[in-house]
C-alpha cells in the first residue's frame, strides 16, 4: 500500500478544479490546455488554463487526469498553486513545489509531480506560439526508448532534485523503469553530473576556507565564483536549517551584490520570513562571501 | 472505517478459525521439535503425519508424495531446480508468458546460465495453443512448468491434454496449482503430473506454509540441503503449528469445495453480471468457459486500476489491479500484457476473487458502489472513447496541437 499523505488522499476524494474550460469569446481572455502522457504509459493530464492576456497572468485553471491517486491529486495540486501567478512565475513551479504542496509523495510516485509540471510547459508554451520541440528536454541523445527520455532531460530532473540513484531517477521520471537496459547509462550521467557540482563545490570550499572575509578588505570575486560561492553556503548552512521546518530556498539570480531568492514550502507563507531572509541568509551570506550582498525574495 | 469486505482471495485468504484453533496448542504448549528422540517431540512428528495425509487426500496423492514447504515460490523453485537436475544433459525448458513471478524470473535466471527457455504465447482469452506447445517440445526439453489456473484471470490451462504431449517426449511436468488447489477438485492418481505445488495461504491456512507433490518413484533432487527432514527432502525444522494448519485447511477444502465453489460461481457471475450491465465501456478479461468459480477480472475503460481501488478502499472493499501503478515496478500485469489487452483495458482492470466466506450482501454493496466510482473517475478522466490521438505514440502527446 502506498503511503499517502493527508493531503494527497484529501485531493485524490474530493478534487479541486476539476473538468475543463471551455473556449471563450470573451476580450482580454485566451482559453489554452496542454496534454502531457498517454494512455500506454498509464497516466496522463490535460490542464487548462484561462490566461488574461494583458497581464500575462492565470485566471482559472482545471485539469482532466487519468491515473492513479498521486497523478490525480499531483494534477488538483498543481491547479491550486497556479491559480493568479504569472506565467513566468508558474513556469517557475517545479514537481518539488507540487510534491511539497502535497506534504510529499512516496519515492516512486514523483513522476505523477512531474507529469504536472510538463503539461503545464506544454500549455503556456503553446500559448505563447513555441513549438515544444524546440524544448532543451528533446535535444540530446535518446537514452530510455521505452519512455523515450533523452540524456538532457535526465540531467534536469538530476540537478534539480539532488538525485544520486538511478532508482530514483526511475522514479521521477520512469526513466529505465521499463526493461532497464538504459540504467547503465543513467548511472553514467549521474556520475558526470556529480563530478561536476563536486568541482564548482571544491572551489566554493576553497574560497570558503580562506581567512574570513569581513575581516578584511572585499576580495574581488568573479561572477562565477560568487554564484558558486553563494550557492555552496545556502546547499551547506542555510538549506538544512529551513528543510527540517519544511521550508527551502533556492537561488534565482544574482545581479552584482543583489542576491534573488525564492523563498519556499513553509518559508513562503511564514510570518518570520523576513528574519529568515536578512537575519538569516543575509548575514551568512555577508559573512561568507561578500559583506555588501543584498539578498531579497522574489 | 468500515470493517472489511473481502474480495482479494486469489492473493491471500483469512485463516479459518478452525485451522487456527488446531494450530494453537503447537504454539503454545506442544513446541517440541518432531526429529527429538523423547516422547515430548515425537508426539507433534505424529500431528505433521496427519496434516500429510489430509493435504495428499485433497489432491488425490499418498502421504509419502508430499514434502512441506515455507510457501509456492519455495515450491516452484524446488521443482524447476529438481527438474534440471534430474536430467542434466537437456537443456531447454518451456514455460509460458504469464506465469508467476517466481517461475519467470527462475527461468530467466537460467537463461543467464545457458539454458534455453519457450515462453508459449496466450491468446486474447489467455488460452494457451497446444500446437505450439507441440511445436516447442524437443528431445532436449527437461521441462514443461505451466501453472494450473491464472492468479489473474482464473483461466484453466488443459492440463492433462499438455501433460500427454510432455510425456511423450520424456520431459518432466511441473504444474503451479497454488491457485487451482482447493478451488477445483484434484486428482493426481491418475495424471501425467510429476510435480505439482500448492500454497497454504490460498486455502484458509496461514502464511508461511506450502506442500510440493513429487511423484512416487521421481528422482527429486533437493533444494534446501541439510539435516534429515522430510526424508531428506527438504531440509529445515518443520514449521509445526503451519503445518499442522495447513493439514487441518486442507481437510476443510475437502468437506466444503463441492457445495463452497457451486456458492461462489453464483456470487461470481452475479457480481460480474451486474457490473458489467450498469457500468458502461467495460469486459471481462480471461477464459469464461475454463475459469476459476471463484475470480472475475474486468477491465474498465479510460480510467485507472490504483485510482478504482483506493476508492473502493474508502468502503473498506479489498480488490486488486493489473495497472502499472499497483505494481511496484512501471510495468502493467504481464499477463494481461500477453494476452494482448489494448492499453484502454489494461490499466483499468480490477480483479475480484471470492472465497466461501463471501455473501449475498457483500456482493450487493459492490454493486452499489462501483458504478459510482466508475464515473467519478471516468468525469475526471480526458479520454472517454477509443478515438483519442493520445492511444499513439507517447511522443506525438508532447507536440502542440493546432
Amino acid at each position: 500500500m502506498w503511503d499517502y499523505t493527508e493531503k494527497v488522499l484529501e485531493l485524490f476524494h474530493n478534487p479541486k478544479n476539476q473538468g475543463l474550460i471551455e473556449n471563450t469569446e470573451e476580450s482580454g481572455l485566451a482559453v489554452v490546455y496542454g496534454e502531457v502522457g498517454s494512455i500506454a504509459c498509464g497516466d496522463a493530464l490535460r490542464l487548462h488554463l484561462k490566461i488574461n492576456i494583458e497581464q500575462d497572468s492565470i485566471l482559472d485553471a482545471r485539469f482532466q487526469t487519468f491515473g492513479c491517486t498521486s497523478a490525480i491529486a499531483s494534477s488538483s495540486a498543481l491547479t491550486e498553486l497556479i491559480k493568479g501567478l504569472t506565467l513566468d512565475q508558474a513556469l517557475r513551479i517545479t514537481n518539488q513545489d507540487i510534491a511539497s504542496y502535497l506534504g510529499g509523495l512516496p519515492e516512486a510516485k514523483m513522476h505523477c509531480s512531474v507529469m504536472g509540471q510538463e503539461a503545464l510547459e506544454a500549455a503556456i508554451y503553446k500559448y505563447r506560439g513555441i513549438p515544444l520541440v524546440s524544448h532543451a528536454d528533446d535535444e540530446g541523445a535518446l537514452i530510455c526508448s521505452c519512455y523515450g527520455i533523452t540524456d538532457s532531460r535526465i540531467r534536469r530532473i538530476v540537478i534539480e532534485n539532488g538525485l544520486t540513484t538511478a532508482e530514483q531517477v526511475t522514479n521521477y521520471i520512469k526513466a529505465g523503469g521499463g526493461c532497464g537496459s538504459c540504467l547503465v547509462n543513467i548511472d553514467d550521467i549521474l556520475a558526470t553530473v556529480l563530478t561536476g557540482q563536486e568541482k564548482s563545490i571544491q572551489v566554493a570550499t576553497e574560497l570558503a576556507h580562506q581567512k574570513d572575509v569581513s575581516k578584511d578588505a572585499p576580495k574581488t570575486l568573479t561572477n562565477i565564483q560568487k554564484i558558486t560561492l553563494i550557492q555552496e553556503v545556502l546547499q551547506e548552512d542555510i538549506r538544512p536549517f529551513l528543510m527540517a521546518d519544511g521550508g527551502d530556498v533556492e537561488l534565482y539570480d544574482v545581479q552584482g551584490e543583489l542576491v534573488l531568492v525564492h523563498l519556499k514550502g513553509a518559508c513562503d507563507s511564514c510570518s518570520s520570513r523576513n528574519e529568515t531572509l536578512k537575519g538569516a541568509i543575509e548575514t551568512r551570506l555577508r559573512a561568507k562571501v561578500l559583506p555588501t550582498l543584498i539578498v531579497q525574495a522574489i | 472505517m468500515p470493517s472489511c469486505l473481502y474480495l482479494d482471495n486469489n492473493a491471500t485468504t483469512q485463516p479459518d478459525p478452525e485451522v487456527v484453533a488446531t494450530m494453537l496448542p503447537y504454539l503454545t504448549e506442544l513446541y517440541g521439535n518432531p526429529s527429538s528422540m523423547h516422547t515430548f517431540g515425537g508426539q507433534v512428528g505424529k500431528a505433521i503425519q496427519e496434516a500429510r495425509e489430509q493435504v495428499a487426500e485433497l489432491i488425490g496423492a499418498t502421504a509419502t508424495e508430499i514434502i512441506f514447504t515455507s510457501c509456492g515460490t519455495e515450491g516452484n523453485n524446488t521443482a524447476i531446480r529438481a527438474a534440471i537436475a534430474a536430467q542434466p544433459e537437456r537443456r531447454h525448458i518451456i514455460t509460458t508468458q504469464v506465469e508467476h513471478a517466481c517461475v519467470i524470473n527462475l527461468c530467466k535466471h537460467l537463461e543467464k546460465q545457458g539454458y534455453t527457455v519457450t515462453y508459449l504465447s496466450v491468446d486474447q482469452r489467455g488460452q494457451l495453443d497446444l500446437m505450439e506447445l507441440e511445436a516447442a517440445l524437443t528431445g532436449n526439453t527437461a521441462l514443461v512448468t505451466t501453472m494450473y489456473a491464472n492468479n489473474e484471470t482464473g483461466t484453466i490451462f488443459p492440463i492433462e491434454q499438455i501433460g500427454a504431449l510432455v510425456k511423450s517426449y520424456g520431459a518432466t511436468f511441473h504444474v503451479d496449482a497454488v491457485q487451482a488447489v482447493g478451488k477445483i477438485p484434484l486428482n493426481l492418481k491418475n495424471s501425467t503430473i510429476d510435480l505439482l505445488t500448492l500454497s497454504g495461504h490460498k486455502l484458509h491456512a496461514p502464511k508461511g506454509v506450502g506442500a510440493l507433490y513429487v511423484r512416487k518413484g521421481y528422482r527429486f533432487r533437493p533444494l534446501l540441503l541439510g539435516g534429515h527432514q522430510e526424508r531428506g527432502r527438504r531440509a529445515g525444522t518443520e514449521n509445526v503449528a503451519s503445518i499442522v494448519g495447513l493439514g487441518k485447511a486442507a481437510a476443510l477444502e475437502l468437506r466444503e469445495m463441492p457445495e463452497a465453489t457451486k456458492r461462489e460461481a453464483k456470487l461470481r457471475d452475479r457480481l460480474e453480471k451486474g457490473l458489467l450491465k450498469t457500468i458502461p465501456d467495460c469486459q471481462v478479461n480471461g477464459d469464461i468457459k475454463n475459469r476459476l468459480p471463484n475470480t472475475t477480472n474486468i477491465g474498465f475503460k479510460y480510467v485507472e486500476g490504483e485510482a478504482i481501488l483506493l476508492s473502493l478502499d474508502k468502503y473498506g472493499i479489498c480488490a486488486s489491479s493489473g495497472s502499472a501503478c499497483t505494481s511496484g515496478s512501471l510495468e502493467p500485469s504481464h499477463v494481461l500484457q500477453a494476452m494482448g489487452l489494448p492499453y484502454t483495458i489494461l490499466h483499468g482492470s480490477i480483479r475480484f476473487s471470492l472465497c466461501r466466506y463471501n455473501t449475498e450482501a457483500e456482493i450487493d454493496r459492490v454493486l452499489e458502489v462501483m458504478p459510482g466510482i466508475i464515473q467519478r473517475l471516468r468525469d475526471l478522466s480526458p479520454f472517454s472513447s477509443d478515438d483519442v490521438a493520445w492511444l499513439q505514440d507517447r511522443q506525438e502527446a508532447l507536440l502542440v496541437n493546432n
